[in-house]
Order: structure tokens, then C-alpha cells, then sequence
């Protein structure tokens, strides 16, 4: 903490030095002036005389989503019962795929460097894009339909969990592994009693949080033809039917809280 | 698991027969609960209606997009990518610190422990909401209101970051080192001063470590709201692909991947010189 | 039966770990290894079991060349020799019976590991020994659940499991009280009697050292500075090991009272009933 004298000879406390004030300073002008100009972009590409407009629109919306027209909830078990396939089938599909790249990307498990970086390409790569747009490849690859959906989901969660896994992987205590492999246990079988119960409870907590978010992801996959809840919602929203929009939107949040609930459960049933 | 081992299995021990203990106690809980994970993967599974006509025409499209990796074409399409990228960088910017911004008072008012009931309960429900739709959904909505573009789009962004944001602040908040609140209260401190000075710096590190996150969360989210028209690059990828250009489609993943690829490296710089 | 020549040890860092080492163990020996933190006892005992690499130098267990193995063969050479580390090193969410049966893990295939399908005289021999170290009733415990002295019981029968010709020992005794720590000692050295095994022992207390060992290596920046038995072992000699200190005078007129070993805590009512 710099203390300078001041011109009466006195010891004057600062919470900084003048430099690192000047270059705080610095920073937060920058900061500033790039918000701004970047607001400036974003005003620019808005037509504003619909944005006056949004007041008006926003409530002749909710006056067209209210009352919801409830006797289309019947029509929606089977796109709802989807969803969660999509969901928990993903999930599943991705860990599996997931598990054995995460000991291929920790520095203390992978076989060679090479291998790492494969691993860890793979796991940036289904990491940086969106499910919806693997959803979008899959549809033109596989056809539209619940199996694009459940592969996409797949597809996003192996980067994801296998991120978190190989961390936890990274993160255990080395004396258990040193202790085993001075049995003359063979590699696997250090992987198998000192790696393996170290990591496994992360697993499943990484498994079921990723499963409560791909809930959420799925119920959306069905906008770009990708099966479940989404596509009622893409049919309802193009038909503007806003009254049947709203019964979609009391079911996705009535599924994501339970969702929610249950995850937390088995979560703590589990550890 | 009960504290000493039953006499049975110590004299199966004594004699060479040991087998690990089931981590589900019980043998008919365990058939149970297999049979329940079969049924389910059945039904389940039988509900999967495959085409495989499609999936076989298809696969020679999944030969063709993955050879554009290869060559990716940065070209053809350059000022739709560009003017894509530049929307979608802008809505990521403005969205998160919008977001961050209002997500603050909202977590304040979503701790149990320093805010009233009624403003802990309405808070709260702001955070259900948000973090329950999917941001598409959000998007669609305020595409509505506010006209297709960017506008629509960061406001759907800043909306999720609220959420977000609110709901670890606040957890942050509710365990906090509680005697160091006490400790700045028995100097006579008003409300603010404890703010400032016995909670924001408790917070603060992880504060600007999530919104870091945040920011990397929102340009991703931000390459898929154009979909629903809400701006940004997802418009334009949304377009080559229906088009079949693969090799334009490659090109903004790759963009893509690159984009976080380069802010990761980047938010974990910034974490190391605010910790 | 250990033959070191001319072991050194420097890592990739530039820091001179072990310089020179000869040492000569004979069969049934309980050497204790001493010396400040940092002379180098954990590096020396991982180079015989290869957990760290020896940079050069020969090492020989029964005249086999331990420092040209791999794969296999070092497998093989490694079951031979027991370890017992310092922070017991159990895997804790495993249960007691599977900490001890991991010593067999050198000697099976890794299905019948992967299953805990462990051949009935591997089972046997670890409840036997489970029953040497007084543990017996916690063989479905899961190790996190043990205290200190129980957790290296169940060390101790990891390593005697491998029936092995050396045992390895680093630091028995940090982690534990002075009482338990006489008890873990006692029970090493009793082990090491019965099976006629050879020991190494690295130590900081220079009193449990004299009193269990046959004899005493003091090792300092890496070399080995005095070789002898306890009794020949004096102050002058502590000096040169660890460097100047009284090493009779009583600080205080107090202090012995403070020195009174801790009273018995709970686990260990436990543990000599479990005994007993």
C-alpha cells in the first residue's frame, strides 16, 4: 500500500500509486467507449419505431396469450414425452462418449501429448457450438426427427462433461495412484482402484447437472426440426395461434422445475 | 453399511469368500431398479422412429460437410460473415454488461439474508423465470416486441445473464463470512458502507470470474438467436446450411470455435490478475 | 539382498536430489533412514521401487538389475517390494477389504481385479492379516471412515499382502500421535521379525529411529554421512545430519510435562479393544 509524503512533510496513505490509478483509469475509459460503440452498432441495425412500438405489442401479445387454450395440453404428451428422450438418451449417448475422452485430455492419464490435444480439440469443438446448431447439421445429415435431436444433445454434452471430468481428473490426490502403482498394479488397474473412486462422484453430479440442462436445450431443438415440444411451438408460433404458445411455455416450465427436483434428489441420494 | 461386518460375512472372509458390498443394499431394490431402466430404455427407444432411407441419403452429406473442413470458404459469402460476426460480438458485449449490471441489485434482493421477504420472493421469481426458457424462447418473444435485429436479440441475452448471474450472487451472498459483515457493522457503518465493505469484497473475484464466463456463454448463445431473427451470426449460418454451402457453414464454425477458443484464453488471464 | 552403487538422482529442474549413494542391505534388516527435510529419504526409497527414476547408479534386489525394467518386468519386481507411505495413501472411498486385497492387484489379471474376483487364498490371507493388525470387524468400512492408526494398519496390510521380500517405508509416523505412532512402529518391526522381510524405515524422530532399528543411515544434502547402529549414533553425529543444536538440554523445567504423550483419544480405546 503506497504511502507518500505530502508537501507539509506528512505521510499520506493512498489506496494505490498515482501509475496504477492512471492506469485503472485507462482501463475503464476503454471499456466505456467500446460499450458505446458497440451500442452504437447495435442502434444503428434497430429500426427504432418499432422498438416505440414494443409497449403496445407486448400487451396485445399477452392479450392474445391469455386465456391459454388448455384442451391443447392433450396434443402435447407425446411432444413432451419426446423432449425427455431426447434428453435423457442424449445425455446418456454423450457421457458414454464423454468419459473416455476426459482421461484421454488429463494431463495425468493421457497416454501421450498427442492424444491430449486430440482430446482436447474435441472436447473445444463440441463445446463451442450451440446444440441447436449441431441440431441444424444433423437435420440435413440424419433427416428431421427425434434421432437428430437426441445425437445433437449427445454431441454438446461430450464437451461439457468431458471439460468438468477431465478437471476433476487433473484435480485428484496423486499418494492413492503412487500407493497402487507400487503394488506392480498394470495401468488400468491404477485407473480402476486409485483414479476411478477418486473421480466417480464428480461424474454422476457432472452427469445429472448436465441431464437438467439438456431438458432445457431439448425443448427447443424442434424449431429447427429436430423432434420434441419445439416442434408444437414452431407450428403454434407460425399458425400465431399465441393462445396455445402460452399452454407450451406452462408445460416447458412445469417440466424444467420438476426436472430440476428430481436432479437435485438423485444428487443427494447419490453423495 | 453398518458399522461392523455382519458374522456371516466374517467367517466367508476367514474362509476366501468375500465379494464387494452392492453400492444399492437390497437385492430386490436392485432388480427393481434394473428392470425400470430397461423398461424405460424400450419405451424410449421404440419411440425413436428412424428413417433409414434418410439417414442413408444423408450420410453422404455428413462425407461432404466434413470434407469442407478441409477446405473452408471464407469468401463467398465474406460480408454477410462479417457483418454476422460484428452484430453478434456487439450483442455479446452490451448484453453482458447490461445484464451484469441489473443482475446485480437482483441478487442483493434474491439472498435470504440481507433482503426483505416480499423483494427476496419477487426477485427469485425473476430468476425462475430466466433461467427456465431456453434463450430462443426468450428471443422469439422479444422479436415480437421489439422488431427482427440485434436490439431484440441483447435484450434476450442480457435477460438470460440476469438469471444467470442473480442466482450464483446470490448463493455467494447467502455464504458469506458472516463476522466480517459484524465486524464492519460494529464500526457504525450504514447500509452502503457494509456493501462495500465487507461484501463486495468477498464477492467480487467470482463476480468478475462469472461474468467472464457469462461473456463466453453469451456470444455462443448469441450465434444461435438468429434463428428466430433476433441478429447475429446464427442468421447467416442458419442460411448456408439450408443452402447446403457446407463450405461456408465450416467457415463460421470455425470462426466460432476460434472466437472461444480465444476468450477462454483470455478470461483466464484476466482471473489470474483480479485474484 | 538390496545392493545400491552409485545411485544419483538429479531432476529435470537442476535440483541434485541424491548424489553417490552405496548401500548394502542385508536380509531381515530394519534400517531406519534419517535426515533433515529435503536430504533426500523419500527420492531414495522411490528410486528402489522406481516411483521416481534414479538418474544413475544400479540398484539390485536378489542380484536382479531393478533399474533396467519396464513394463512386466518392473510390475513384477515392484509386487515384491511393500510401500507404506507417510499419508497412509488408502484410496478412501474403497472399503478396508478392498484397500488390502489392491496388494494382490501385481498377481491378478485386471478382470478378476475390475470384478473383485480375488482367488480364496489371496481372500484369506488379507482377513488373516486384516486380523494381525486388530481390523478385522471394519472390513466393509470405507477407508475415509478409519482415524489415523487405523488407516496405516490397513497400509501396512496392503504391503504385506504383496509378500514382499522388501518393505519400503516412508514416514509411518508423521500423521499420527506419539502412543499410536510406538504402536505402529512396534507392529512394523514385529512384522518384519515374523517374515524375516527387510526394511527400510525413513523417519524424522530420531528416538523411534534408536529404538526399533537394527540400524541407522543419516543422510544429508543428498549423501550419505553417517552408517552404524543406534548406540553408535551420538551427538556429535546428529550435528553433522542435521546441523547445530543442543541436543540434551530441557528447555524449560516444564517441559517434560508437555511432553507427556497425548492422552489416548477415542479412536484408540477403540482400537486396543479391537486388539485385545
Amino acid at each position: 500500500m503506497p504511502v507518500s509524503t505530502s508537501s507539509a512533510g506528512l505521510p499520506l496513505w493512498q489506496r494505490r500509486t498515482t501509475a496504477a490509478q492512471w492506469l485503472r483509469f485507462a482501463a475503464w475509459l476503454f471499456g466505456l467507449c467500446l460499450f458505446l460503440l458497440c451500442w452504437k452498432v447495435i442502434s444503428d441495425n434497430t429500426m427504432w419505431v418499432f422498438v416505440e412500438d414494443a409497449g403496445r405489442q407486448g400487451s396485445d401479445l399477452l392479450r392474445r396469450m391469455l386465456p391459454p387454450r388448455w384442451e391443447y395440453a392433450e396434443k402435447l404428451w407425446r411432444p413432451m414425452w419426446d423432449t425427455l428422450n431426447i434428453a435423457t438418451l442424449g445425455t446418456a449417448l454423450g457421457v458414454l462418449m464423454a468419459f473416455p475422452v476426459a482421461f484421454l485430455a488429463a494431463r495425468n492419464t493421457t497416454p501421450h501429448p498427442l492424444v491430449r490435444s486430440l482430446a482436447l480439440m474435441i472436447i473445444v469443438s463440441s463445446r463451442s457450438i450451440n446444440s441447436l446448431i449441431w441440431a441444424m447439421l444433423l437435420v440435413t445429415i440424419v433427416g428431421p426427427g427425434v434421432l437428430a435431436g437426441i445425437i445433437a444433445i449427445a454431441l454438446r454434452s461430450i464437451g461439457f462433461v468431458g471439460k468438468l471430468l477431465y478437471e476433476a481428473v487433473e484435480e485428484i490426490h496423486p499418494t492413492p495412484v503412487e500407493a497402487i502403482s507400487a503394488t506392480g498394479a498394470s495401468r488400468l488397474q491404477v485407473m480402476n482402484y486409485a483414479v476411478l473412486p477418486q473421480v466417480l462422484p464428480a461424474f454422476a453430479g457432472i452427469s445429472l447437472y448436465r441431464w437438467d440442462i439438456n431438458i432445457r436445450e431439448s425443448t427447443v431443438l424442434g424449431l429447427v426440426g429436430a423432434g420434441g415440444i419445439g416442434l408444437a411451438l414452431n407450428a403454434s408460433i407460425n399458425s400465431l395461434a399465441w393462445s396455445q404458445v402460452s399452454v407450451i411455455f406452462v408445460m416447458i416450465f412445469a417440466t424444467v422445475i420438476v426436472s430440476e427436483w428430481v436432479s437435485a434428489r438423485v444428487r443427494r441420494a447419490m453423495i | 453399511m453398518s458399522l461392523h461386518a455382519s458374522e456371516g460375512r466374517l467367517r466367508a472372509a476367514r474362509q476366501g469368500q468375500w465379494r464387494r458390498q452392492p453400492f444399492i443394499t437390497g437385492a430386490g431394490r436392485r432388480w427393481a431398479l434394473a428392470v425400470a431402466v430397461l423398461a424405460y430404455l424400450v419405451l424410449a427407444l421404440g419411440s425413436v422412429d428412424v428413417n433409414w432411407a434418410r439417414v442413408a441419403e444423408g450420410a453422404g452429406r455428413a462425407v461432404n460437410f466434413l470434407a469442407a473442413f478441409t477446405q473452408p470458404d471464407f469468401t463467398s459469402r465474406q460480408g454477410d460473415i462479417i457483418d454476422g460476426l460484428i452484430e453478434s460480438l456487439t450483442m455479446t458485449l452490451t448484453s453482458t454488461v447490461i445484464g451484469v449490471l441489473l443482475a446485480i441489485p437482483v441478487g442483493l434482493g434474491a439472498a435470504r439474508n440481507i433482503a426483505p421477504l416480499p423483494i427476496y420472493a419477487l426477485c427469485r421469481a425473476i430468476i425462475a423465470v430466466s433461467r427456465t426458457f431456453q434463450e430462443i424462447i426468450i428471443a422469439i418473444l422479444f422479436v415480437v416486441m421489439f422488431g427482427f435485429g440485434p436490439l431484440a436479440g441483447m435484450i434476450t441475452l442480457a435477460f438470460a445473464t440476469i438469471g444467470f448471474m442473480a442466482k450464483l450472487l446470490a448463493e455467494d451472498i447467502e455464504d458469506l463470512n458472516w463476522r466480517q459483515v459484524e465486524a464492519v457493522r460494529a464500526t457504525g457503518a450504514g447500509w452502503w458502507q457494509v456493501m462495500n465493505h465487507a461484501i463486495q469484497p468477498q464477492v467480487m473475484p467470482r463476480l468478475i470470474g462469472l461474468s467472464m464466463y457469462r461473456l463466453d456463454i453469451n456470444f455462443r448463445e448469441s450465434s444461435v438467436i438468429g434463428i428466430v431473427g433476433a441478429g447475429g451470426i446464427g442468421a447467416t449460418l442458419n442460411t448456408s446450411l439450408s443452402r447446403y454451402e457446407y463450405g461456408t457453414a465450416a467457415a463460421i464454425l470455425l470462426i466460432i470455435i476460434a472466437i472461444v477458443l480465444a476468450s477462454e484464453y483470455a478470461s483466464s488471464h484476466v482471473r489470474r490478475f483480479t485474484q | 539382498m538390496l545392493t545400491l552403487e552409485g545411485v544419483g538422482k538429479r531432476y529435470p529442474t537442476g535440483d541434485r536430489a541424491l548424489s553417490d549413494i552405496d548401500l548394502t542391505l542385508p536380509k531381515g534388516q530394519v534400517m531406519a533412514l534419517i535426515g533433515p527435510s529435503g536430504a533426500g529419504k523419500s527420492t531414495l526409497i522411490r528410486c528402489v521401487n522406481r516411483l521416481v527414476e534414479p538418474s544413475q547408479g544400479s540398484i539390485r534386489l536378489e542380484g536382479d538389475e531393478l533399474t533396467a525394467l519396464s513394463g512386466a518386468g518392473l510390475r513384477r519386481a515392484r509386487r515384491s517390494m511393500g510401500m507404506i507411505f507417510q499419508e497412509y495413501a488408502l484410496v478412501d472411498r474403497l472399503s478396508v477389504m478392498e484397500n488390502v486385497l489392491s496388494g494382490r492387484l501385481g498377481y491378478v489379471g485386471f478382470w478378476r481385479s475390475f470384478f473383485r474376483r480375488y482367488p480364496e487364498q489371496d481372500v484369506r490371507e488379507a482377513f488373516r492379516l486384516l486380523e494381525r493388525v486388530g481390523l478385522e470387524h471394519a472390513l466393509d468400512k470405507r477407508a475415509d471412515a478409519l482415524s489415523g492408526g487405523q488407516r496405516q494398519r490397513v497400509g501396512i496390510a496392503r504391503a504385506l499382502l504383496q509378500s514382499p521380500r522388501l518393505l519400503l517405508v516412508d514416514e509411518p509416523t508423521a500423521s499420527l500421535d506419539p502412543k499410536t505412532s510406538r504402536q505402529i512402529m512396534r507392529l512394523i518391526r514385529e512384522l518384519c521379525a515374523e517374515r524375516g522381510l527387510a526394511a527400510i524405515i525413513n523417519i524424522h524422530d530420531v528416538a523411534l529411529a534408536r529404538q526399533f532399528a537394527d540400524r541407522i543411515v543419516g543422510l544429508n544434502a543428498g549423501r550419505i554421512v553417517f552408517d552404524g547402529a543406534p548406540s553408535e549414533l551420538t551427538n556429535d553425529i546428529l550435528t553433522t545430519i542435521y546441523g547445530e543444536e543442543e541436543w540434551d538440554t530441557r528447555v524449560e523445567p516444564e517441559a517434560p510435562a508437555e511432553e507427556r504423550p497425548a492422552p489416548p483419544r477415542a479412536f484408540d480405546a477403540a482400537l486396543s479393544g479391537a486388539v485385545r
